[in-house]
């Protein structure tokens, strides 16, 4: 263990929160200074990040990069973080998006402006989310869980449109409520957790804690609803998607990337690293009732996409869909279902985070989301975005050689032969209900793509100068759109990465 | 030096590099969209060289099967999940070399053809970045040896036609058209997937390789009833892609892409892939309950009958030779449907279908390009001005009727001979029923077009070479290639593409007869009827029934407000509404209470607990009041109290 | 041989006398006149109780009694100096800053 090991992820991690407080303190008529300070230290967190996947060992399926220091004894609390095959490809995309994100910053800056506030937040909600994916302590997870609600809400608060206020406050307290519960769940973990006579909070001790059959079911199936709550929430799964909408309809374009790329997965993620393997009976029990809300998610939400009249609101319900389908391979409780969840994660993460880029730029340019108002001829105007944007939008509804495919493919075909303690029979219907999902996905993207790219121009943007896709535009989206065909091809790239950990956590499962 | 050469192509080696033909366009797509506006010629080579390089290599593929070579196939791991393994790979055998040679062959022809259709068009390279992308997905699909890759490929193509569909995205009722082909397509596409699932499950998920799952299949070592769930379920892929009934109506919609686009689509490309799909999982569909392959056979006659009925009454030249292309692949899909007797038959008919169909749509856009439009009633005559055009459109028409000695004829008797040899009457009287029909609408198209007098605007010329070129060289093709399904010539075909072992060609004069008869007929019949043109078609004369082949069977209709709209409006509101006012009611309404709650408790708090406090706080407050006018700041004053307490507390002492 | 009874009456009225003129008296300077009076009592008492008991303590004490009296009627009237110097009285009734 040299010291780079020690230290990698932790200086991956905190270096935005350097980087948030050196923002600070910069005089605020330095945009330029402050702009690029965001882009140093989120592009010298990438770098650190890219370092460690460079030096991860992809054979192995153990926790890597570990670290476990003394941080609260009262409670047995420590500060255990690590990077395996499950977290490593969602700990990058953080780190990817967060810096593709200053880069945009760097020309968009919502009102009311205040650039120094706005990447201090976003440098901070960084390490909040990056810090999730590589916890590995109860209590430490929950802090960064809980870090990343504060720079979000103020994001929304403040560099919101119109209803922003509502939408942010609505977004905290929701989420905070299923978080509660979720704390709740932890400490119930906790008190009845007996590692040599002592209690603990570690991840990795209570799975095998777990594993071993310490606790009862009947503790299993009150504790994983609690954590249910708290992970469905931020998902979020049908029926407690309602934040989400509008939330991401009044984020600044940067906050709505990051809340679909990143933040949603924290809930999935959550599943995946807490519910399933640390309470495997219950999972087992609650996985049919998860499985429906997906097919009703994806269903519903391809249902609620086609009556959306806002452009970012239809977005932000297809959000809800895809999730659903990732919910639905998690739920399956198989390798391939966990797989392509973790797929589908970060397709999403790419695709709908590359939707958010693209549609805040329509908004930038038009200073209007509605699609009547839009009109169409978008790819008449501005060739190269309607492009991409028509590009990103064919990558979301799942066509093969592109990133969406394979998680959604992955999840309909763990649906059709779940883990052997799960009903077939149900959660084929589940799948049925996924395939008419993906034509109803289909229809509402190509639908939208009618409206808004195809068609004339109206006459009240003809003269508008509007500019094409601008170079710092470009900056930030040809990484994404790189990998959205990269994983397309050669899925082997995140398959490769998550597998054996996958393998490794569902033996843990029994499964 | 030819010895040598023939050396080199009869070694299967050479095999090992048919998959560079499916990847050469792609190559070249990728060529044209970053590199085409700044190539001479604004793109296109690349398209064209690879084809070209492609066409030539399958040639060298086809010839290793025409010199009696062994199938070839290999792969590489694409990735892995769990323990489930996908793989990228190859499978060559003789079907597949001539679907490669056919795709090809028609494909570069089109490329070519294009260059003069589409000149001056706005988005010209990106139209050749589609097209390439597309013929590239379609050799993927015939290339590949396993259901996943096939799928990929089968799905790029959906997504490219698209594109093609919708290229002139201006037009409302293009894109309309665009995104009807897709998600009709698509909704074929899941029964297919799920197919695709039911088979690797089937497989224990030991393999998503065609043959491997055929042979398991043969074996007997997959349950029958998973079987015929899977070749049913794949089947539903085929009925969208290769549009029979009831998922037929996109493809006379799709007329709306450029006519270069539905000569791809129609001849090279994704109708054929549905077709091949049945074909290259053949032995699933065998090994399965006989029902699987009865309803390969039902939905060929149903949708044969009725596309080419559909076929009569459409003014529309290419919505003519569109419903035609639906009632040819129902052809070759109740070939397949009448079990290993048909394959071969349905097969040479998908090669040869594939030469004159895609010379009718190229002629057809020749013909559309000089007289912009698109409806035969302002046509006629253009026999005269257009004679190369019109040469070449009789040769296809003629094979599309079924008239010897074009290719056309020769398929078709196969697959009448086909059923008459398996003793499926039903199949071979509906096979002869379409052939008088299609012989008809033909001959009905052709003297529209053609004869009579000019009934358009202006002045039609021919089309320039680069135009007419590639008919010739199809129309070339269209004569030929039915001599490779001819008895008397040993039917070579039969010898490269064989479902298992090949079959002997042979020769019925019954049914080589009734071929010609029925082709005669329909011939004859049409040339009464249209021999001089009428405003209103004689047909209308059939009344109702007219009506409702105009109205295509209310099919469109019963879609539209029964399907697409519930769902696109109501049901879609209902879901919003839901979100909007009972999920998000919930949670509003929780806040509500909340902060209802917290008025309570707030009053609550004031009142009663602050009461309490402020309570005891406000007697200290009063009695102090009350005290403080004691401290009067007079020092006497104090002194006298403290001697009032000495004394007090003195008599207390003293008593006590 | 003064007896005790008497000195204790002395010391009696003595000391009525200083609380009479501590309570009463306005002038500052009799206040502290009147102190002294009274502490002079209390020394009376100690002496004869000295003498009658035979016990030399209280002489002791009779002696801490003069020299804090001299000491407390020294800082008295330096305050009673700077009373004067402030505000022109010596008047008790007039220096009530101690007041609420």
């Amino acid at each position: 263990m040299s010291g780079w090991d020690k230290s990698a992820i932790s200086i991956a991690t905190f270096l935005p929160l350097v980087g948030a407080f050196v923002i600070a303190f910069m005089p605020r008529d330095r945009e330029r200074l402050i702009r690029g300070l965001g882009i140093l230290f989120t592009g010298a967190a990438l770098a650190v990040a890219i370092a460690i996947a460079i030096g991860f060992d992809y054979g192995g399926s153990g926790l890597q990069f570990e670290v476990s220091a003394r941080w609260i004894d009262v409670i047995g609390a420590r500060y255990h973080v690590g990077v395996d095959g499950i977290s490593l490809p969602l700990y990058l995309l953080t780190f990817v998006l967060s810096f593709l994100c200053a880069i945009y910053t760097w020309r968009f800056v919502p009102n009311p402006g205040r650039t120094k506030a706005f990447l201090a937040l976003q440098l901070l909600l960084e390490t909040g989310m990056a810090g999730t994916f590589i916890a590995f302590d109860l209590v430490l997870f929950f802090i960064f869980w809980e870090l990343v609600l504060v720079p979000m809400y103020f994001l929304i608060g403040i560099w919101g449109s119109a209803n922003r206020e509502y939408a942010a406050i609505k977004f905290f307290l929701y989420t905070l409520f299923g978080s509660v519960f979720m704390l709740l769940g932890f400490l119930g973990m906790y008190f009845r957790s007996n590692i040599g006579g002592a209690h603990t909070f570690d991840v990795i001790q209570l799975q095998q804690f777990a594993a071993s059959g310490g606790f009862t079911q009947g503790f299993q199936v009150v504790v994983f609803a609690a954590i249910f709550l708290g992970f469905a929430i931020k998902v979020p799964m049908w029926p407690f998607h309602t934040w989400l909408p509008d939330a991401h309809t009044e984020a600044p374009t940067v906050g709505s990337v990051l809340l679909a790329g990143v933040l949603l997965k924290m809930g999935t993620y959550g599943f995946v690293r807490i519910a399933l393997p640390m309470l495997p009976y219950a999972a087992q029990k609650y996985a049919p009732w998860i499985g429906l809300l997906a097919a009703i998610a994806i269903v519903y939400a391809a249902l609620a996409c086609l009556a959306q009249k806002d452009l970012k609101r239809l977005i932000a319900f297809s959000s809800v869909g895809h999730m659903g389908f990732v919910m639905l391979a998690i739920a399956t409780l198989t390798p391939i279902g966990i797989d392509a969840a973790i797929f589908g994660m970060v397709a999403h993460g790419i695709i709908t985070g590359m939707l958010f880029f693209c549609v805040g730029s329509i908004y930038d340019r038009y200073h209007t989301r509605q699609i009547v108002d839009l009109g169409g001829g978008l790819m008449q105007k501005l060739p190269y975005l309607g492009g991409v944007f028509a590009f990103v939008a064919i990558a979301s509804l799942g066509l093969p050689g592109l990133a969406g495919f394979w998680g959604e493919v992955m999840a309909l075909l763990s649906a059709f032969s779940p883990a052997s303690s799960l009903n077939t029979g149900l959660f084929r219907g589940y799948m049925v209900a996924g395939g008419v999902g993906t034509i109803l996905t289909a229809g509402y993207f190509l639908w939208m793509l009618q409206r808004v790219n195809m068609g004339t121009l109206p006459d009240k943007w003809r003269e508008a100068a509007l500019p094409d896709v601008l170079a710092v535009e470009w900056v930030s989206w040809v990484p994404l759109l790189v990998a959205t065909v990269a994983l397309g091809v050669f899925p082997r790239f995140l398959f490769g990465v998550t597998n054996e950990a996958v393998t490794a956590l569902m033996h843990l499962f029994g499964g | 030096m030819v010895a040598a050469a023939e050396a080199a192509l009869s070694n299967p080696g050479f095999l090992r590099y048919t998959w560079v033909i499916a990847l050469l366009p792609l190559v070249s797509a990728t060529l044209i969209l970053f590199f085409g506006k700044r190539t001479p010629g604004k793109g296109p080579i690349y398209g064209i060289l690879a084809l070209a390089a492609g066409f030539v290599m399958s040639v060298a593929v086809l010839w290793h099967f025409v010199t009696g070579g062994a199938p070839y196939s290999s792969s590489v791991t694409w990735f892995e999940v769990g323990t489930f393994r996908l793989e990228l790979g190859q499978y060559v055998d003789g079907l597949t070399a001539v679907m490669v040679t056919m795709v090809t062959a028609i494909s570069l022809c089109i490329h070519v053809y294009s260059i003069g259709y589409m000149q001056g068009d706005k988005r010209y390279t990106w139209f050749f970045v589609v097209l390439s992308l597309f013929t590239g997905a379609m050799l993927n699909v015939v290339v590949t040896d396993n259901l996943f890759q096939l799928l990929v490929g089968w799905e790029i193509m959906g997504i490219c036609s698209y594109l093609l569909i919708g290229h002139w995205w201006e037009e409302h009722a293009n894109s309309s058209a665009a995104i009807k082909a897709f998600i009709t397509t698509k909704t074929g596409d899941i029964p297919f997937l799920f197919g695709i699932f039911t088979l690797v499950f089937a497989t224990g998920f030991a393999t998503t390789n065609i043959q491997q799952i055929g042979e398991m299949a043969s074996r007997g070592e997959v349950s029958t009833v998973l079987l015929t769930a899977g070749a049913l379920l794949l089947f539903g892929g085929s009925i969208g892609k290769s549009a029979q009934f009831p998922l037929h109506v996109w493809l006379p919609d799709a007329m709306a892409g450029p006519t270069p686009v539905s000569a791809q689509i129609h001849a090279a490309t994704m109708v054929a892939a549905g077709v091949y799909l049945v074909a290259r999982t053949f032995s699933v569909f065998v090994h399965a309950n006989p029902i699987a392959l009865h309803v390969v056979a039902a939905i060929g006659g149903v949708t044969l009958v009725i596309a080419a009925l559909l076929a009569l009454v459409q003014d529309d030249i290419k919505k003519v030779l569109a419903y035609s292309t639906i009632s040819q692949l129902a052809y070759m899909m109740a070939a397949l449907g009448l079990g290993e007797a048909g394959y071969a038959a349905g097969m040479f008919h998908l090669f040869t279908h594939a030469f004159f169909k895609a010379l009718l749509f190229l002629a057809a856009g020749s013909v559309i390009h000089a007289v912009h439009s698109n409806n035969m009633s302002e046509m006629g005559g253009l026999r005269k001005p257009m004679p190369r055009t019109f040469w070449t459109y009789l040769i296809g028409s003629l094979a599309l009727a079924g008239v010897p000695p074009l290719s056309g004829f020769f398929s078709k008797d196969e697959l009448i001979h086909a059923a008459y040899k398996a003793h499926d009457y039903p199949i071979m009287i509906t096979l002869l029923a379409g052939a008088v029909i299609t012989a008809f609408y033909t001959t009905r198209m052709v003297m529209l077009t053609f004869f009579g007098d000019y009934r358009g605007h202006g002045h039609p010329h021919e089309s320039p070479a680069v135009m007419t070129g590639p008919l010739a060289a199809l129309a070339g093709a269209t004569v030929v290639v039915g001599f490779l399904g001819f008895a008397p010539t040993k039917a070579p075909f039969l010898d490269w593409v064989f479902f298992e072992h090949p079959e002997a060609a042979e020769v019925s004069v019954l049914v080589v007869g009734l071929s010609i008869l029925v082709a005669g007929t329909g011939i004859l019949v049409a040339y009464a009827l249209y021999r001089r043109y009428r405003e209103r078609d004689p047909l209308t004369a059939l009344g109702p029934v007219y009506s409702l082949l105009e109205h295509k069977y209310y099919l469109d209709d019963i879609y539209w407000k029964g399907i697409v709209l519930p769902i696109r409006d109501k049901a879609s509101a209902f879901a919003n509404w839901t979100s909007q006012v009972i999920l998000d009611g919930v949670v509003n309404g929780a806040a509500r209470v909340a902060r209802a709650l917290s008025g309570l408790v707030n009053g609550f708090d004031r009142n009663v607990l602050d009461g309490a406090v402020n309570g005891v706080a406000q007697t200290a407050g009063f009695t102090g009041g009350l005290l403080r006018y004691i401290q009067s700041g007079n020092v006497q004053r104090y002194a006298a109290f403290l001697f009032t307490g000495v004394v007090i507390l003195a008599i207390v002492f003293t008593r006590f | 041989m003064i007896r005790l009874p008497l000195a204790l009456f002395f010391s009696a009225v003595l000391f009525s006398s200083g609380v009479y003129g501590v309570l009463a008296r306005r002038n500052a300077v009799m206040v502290l006149m009147s102190i002294e009076l009274m502490l002079n009592a209390v020394n009376v008492n100690l002496i004869a109780f000295s003498q009658r008991l035979h016990d030399v303590t209280g002489q002791v004490f009779a002696l801490f009694v003069i020299a804090v009296a001299a000491a407390e009627v020294g800082i008295g009237l330096a305050i009673v100096i700077l009373i004067y110097r402030n505000r022109e009285t010596i008047n008790v009734d007039e220096v009530n800053l101690l007041k609420w």
